[in-house]
């Protein structure tokens, strides 16, 4: 609890000393897929900021963690909260997305068999992470890697 | 309704939570899809579900979901009771199918997180 206190106050203190953590994602390992987001969810709520900003950072972290565990060799979620906003990015090293406007559509999904058995491979992740967003920026390198920034406002 | 009250209409057995039967619900959201209930699963449903895998339990605490009903007689691998139990997400098993499920928790005054979605290709 005392750990959590250090960690919280200059969160709310001001936006000049921003929280910053960086959490490792194992592509293609289900044993621990959301286990970040679970911890991102816990710090957040600690923090005391709005149920529904929570749970919003909650699930585009989420979506983002499986989408790396799934599709890439590893990656990071980096989480800062700022006096204003919750900002998550998804950095990982793997395929890439060779094309983000198909990927961004509803439906579309490379997801093999292993995904889909863990209920994954709907083809709406990355449309739920921009709808759940208010700002959002996805790009890519063909060979290297994809990258997310999710930024949701604290109010 | 009262989580215990759900618990009598589906003749359900209480995996986890039994100390949390007195949790008071009002809406559910049936998926197999767990994009699907990111999407559209209000906090503080029920959610009803084939599925019993780990994933399940963490898409269910990210949600604020109040309580999995898992139905057709399914019931969480070990480790996914391990999970729920850290996650404090009470799990009951059904031996009703979805379909049944859903319907005797509707006719008891249950409504789904919405009731339909605006457009066609299925987003809200
Ligand atoms: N980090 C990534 N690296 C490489 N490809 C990706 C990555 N994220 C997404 N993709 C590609 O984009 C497609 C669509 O992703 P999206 O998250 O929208 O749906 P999905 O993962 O297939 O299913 P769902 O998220 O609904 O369970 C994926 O099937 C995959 O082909
Ligand atoms: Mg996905």
């Amino acid at each position: 609890m005392v750990v959590w206190k250090k960690l919280i106050t200059p969160v709310d203190a001001t936006d000049k000393t921003p929280y910053q953590r960086s959490f490792y994602v194992e592509g293609g390992n289900f044993t621990y897929a959301g286990i970040v987001s679970t911890s991102i969810k816990s710090i957040l709520k600690q923090m005391g900021l709005p149920a529904d900003v929570v749970r919003k950072a909650a699930i585009v972290s989420y979506e983002s963690e499986i989408n790396i565990v799934s599709y890439a060799k590893k990656g990071v979620i980096k989480l800062t909260v700022d006096s204003q906003t919750i900002q998550i990015e998804a950095i990982d090293e793997g395929p890439g997305i060779p094309n983000i406007d198909l990927a961004m559509q509803e439906g579309y999904s490379t997801a093999d068999q292993k995904i889909r058995e863990m209920g994954f491979g709907a083809g709406m992740g990355l449309c739920n992470i921009k709808n759940y967003s208010d700002t959002f920026n996805i790009s890519s390198e063909i060979g290297k890697g994809a990258f997310l920034k999710m930024i949701i406002d604290r109010h | 309704m009262k989580l215990r009250e759900v618990k009598e209409i589906l003749d359900a057995e209480v995996i986890i939570g039994e100390d949390k039967l007195d949790l008071e619900v009002k809406t559910a959201f049936g998926a197999d899809l767990m994009s699907d209930v990111l999407a559209f699963a209000k906090a503080g449903s029920l959610l009803l579900t084939g599925l019993t895998n780990d994933q399940v339990i963490r898409t269910a605490d990210i949600l604020d979901i109040a309580a999995i009903i898992m139905v057709r007689g399914k019931r969480p691998a070990s480790e996914a009771i391990v999970l729920a139990k850290g996650l404090k997400i009470p799990i009951l098993t059904t031996k009703y199918i979805l379909f049944e499920t859903a319907g005797r928790l509707y006719a008891k005054g249950i409504v789904g997180c919405l009731e339909k979605v605006d457009n066609a290709s299925g987003r809200n």
